[in-house]
């Protein structure tokens, strides 16, 4: 899977359920944490999931609810650290 | 396991048989568990077990750092607690989310015992809605100035610096704040159910300074990221402190059972003495599985550690509960009397139900990761 299918799936998979199931769908550059859907560990889970899947600590200069707000956003973040990395 | 780590184990049960569980129930009556105490632990280490070396810790890895927690855990809950508050919730955020002079600044003084952390989150009208705390921070020049109130901080009676989540708006910040601050005060809370030896207190905040360097990670990360790291490290360490309880409340029934004689038979003989046991035993054994899956997953940052951390911690707290009811049920009349360590083991139990989130807030997260989980064929 790439970049950003794999966070896409990671997203939806630790959406809570509610009432407007059928209605979730959302695009790249859309806020998820704006949309209601997630509860308040999931900003952390994202930041362990990125870390763990993408196999970098993201620095705490880039631990910024900006950087992981959207699909578009994390996929630039682990574009950056990878290039930081090799 | 590595043969260093099983030795370290080995000792801390030994220092635990030594130093702790000898003077468990005086440090229970009496309130507060000794300096002198907290000096040993420091020097062997245990306040920065699971810091890095660079910071003066001993770098054990989860798993080992929740068998030293079980062994201090088994002895008495508040000294565990300190380990709890002070190493797990506090020493691994500055740890996460520290600048490096902050960490150097911190950890390794923690490490050694000379600067005691407490957590302070909780006040009298937030607990587990923590979001909707009301101690305020603004900012003044080059700092930070806090006003407000909080409750149940365990160790804040003796910290030397509390890690204090406060609000600006929406904004929720994080900072370390001096215990000796001027406009700091803090009053100890007596005759709690248990934990009565973890220095629990009140502190107030009115008109404190803060130097902006003390405060922690960015502004408005208080809560997503320093709040939601620090409990998930507590969540670690109380996983641990349920199955400690449970076992050492599975020891002591045990032992009990086969020295206690009734109708002309050691009541172990009883078939439902028996029972009872055999349950205990089989809820200490999946609670220490538990406990080792969310050690290991979280070695390996897999991406549901968080939640088999929280499966851990709400399993253990329950088992310890029931197994340490059962506990003074098979020491009958004697389990109700202080004479015998199960009667303060029962009480401590409880604590665990309730700290680093209830069972039911948990509840609902476990639901939620289930439904994904297990729902969606
Ligand atoms: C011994 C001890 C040590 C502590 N140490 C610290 C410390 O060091 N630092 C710190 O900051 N805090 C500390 N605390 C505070 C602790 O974290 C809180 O007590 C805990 O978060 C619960 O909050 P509360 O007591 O306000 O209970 P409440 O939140 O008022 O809950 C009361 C009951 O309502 C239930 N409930 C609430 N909301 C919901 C919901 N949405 N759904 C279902 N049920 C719900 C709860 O499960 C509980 O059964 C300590 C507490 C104790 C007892």
């Amino acid at each position: 899977m790439e970049v950003r299918e794999k966070i896409r799936h990671f997203i939806t998979a630790n959406f809570i359920i509610s009432n407007e199931e059928a209605d979730v769908s959302f695009e790249d550059h859309e806020n998820i944490f704006s949309l209601g859907f997630v509860n308040s560990m999931f900003a952390m889970k994202l930041l362990n999931y990125i870390e763990s899947e993408f196999g970098f600590r993201v620095d705490n200069d880039d631990i910024n609810i900006n950087n992981f707000k959207s699909v578009d956003n994390m996929v630039l973040l682990v574009n950056k650290m990878r290039g930081a990395l090799t | 396991m590595i043969t260093e780590v099983a030795g370290l184990i080995d000792e801390a049960r030994a220092f635990a048989a030594m130093e702790i569980r000898p003077y468990a129930a005086t440090f229970d009556e009496e309130q507060q568990i000794s300096a002198g105490l907290i000096r040993k632990m420091a020097d062997k280490g245990y306040l920065g077990a699971s810091f890095p070396a660079m910071y003066n810790g001993l770098a054990l890895d989860a798993v080992s750092y929740g068998l030293l927690t079980e062994q201090i855990g088994k002895a008495c809950a508040s000294t565990r607690s300190l380990l709890t508050v002070h190493t797990s919730l506090v020493g691994e955020a500055i740890l996460r989310f520290g600048t490096e002079s902050q960490r150097m600044n911190w950890l390794p003084e923690m490490a050694a015992g000379n600067k005691i952390g407490a957590f302070a989150l909780t006040e009298p009208g937030a607990g587990s809605d923590a979001r909707s705390i009301v101690t305020a921070y603004r900012r003044h020049k080059d700092k930070y100035v806090i006003n407000g109130r909080k409750k149940w901080i365990s160790f804040a009676a003796i910290a030397d610096f509390f890690l204090v989540i406060a609000r600006n708006g929406t904004d929720i910040s994080a900072f370390i704040v001096d215990a000796k601050s001027p406009g700091v005060s803090v009053v100890p809370m007596k005759g709690l159910l248990a934990n009565r030896a973890a220095h629990l207190a009140e502190i107030e905040f009115c008109e404190v300074e803060v130097p902006e360097e003390n405060r922690l990670g960015k502004e408005g990360f208080g809560f997503t990221y320093i709040v939601n790291t620090a409990l998930d490290h507590g969540r670690y360490s109380i996983a641990w402190a349920g199955l400690a309880l449970a076992q050492e409340a599975l020891e002591a029934m045990n032992a009990y059972s086969i020295q206690r004689k009734q109708f002309g038979r050691k009541i172990f003989l009883h078939a439902p003495v028996q029972a009872i046991i055999a349950e205990a035993t089989t809820g200490v054994h999946a609670a220490r599985s538990l406990c080792l899956r969310a050690g290991s997953m979280r070695q390996t940052k897999h991406k549901d550690a968080l939640m088999e951390t929280i499966i851990a911690k709400c399993f253990t707290a329950k088992l310890a509960m029931k197994v340490t009811t059962d506990a003074v049920q098979v020491h009958g009349g004697n389990g109700c009397s202080k004479e015998y360590p199960v009667e303060r083991l029962f009480r401590e139990a409880k604590i665990l139900e309730i700290i680093e989130g209830t069972t039911q807030i948990h509840q609902e997260a476990i639901a939620e990761f289930s439904v994904r989980q297990y729902g969606m064929r």
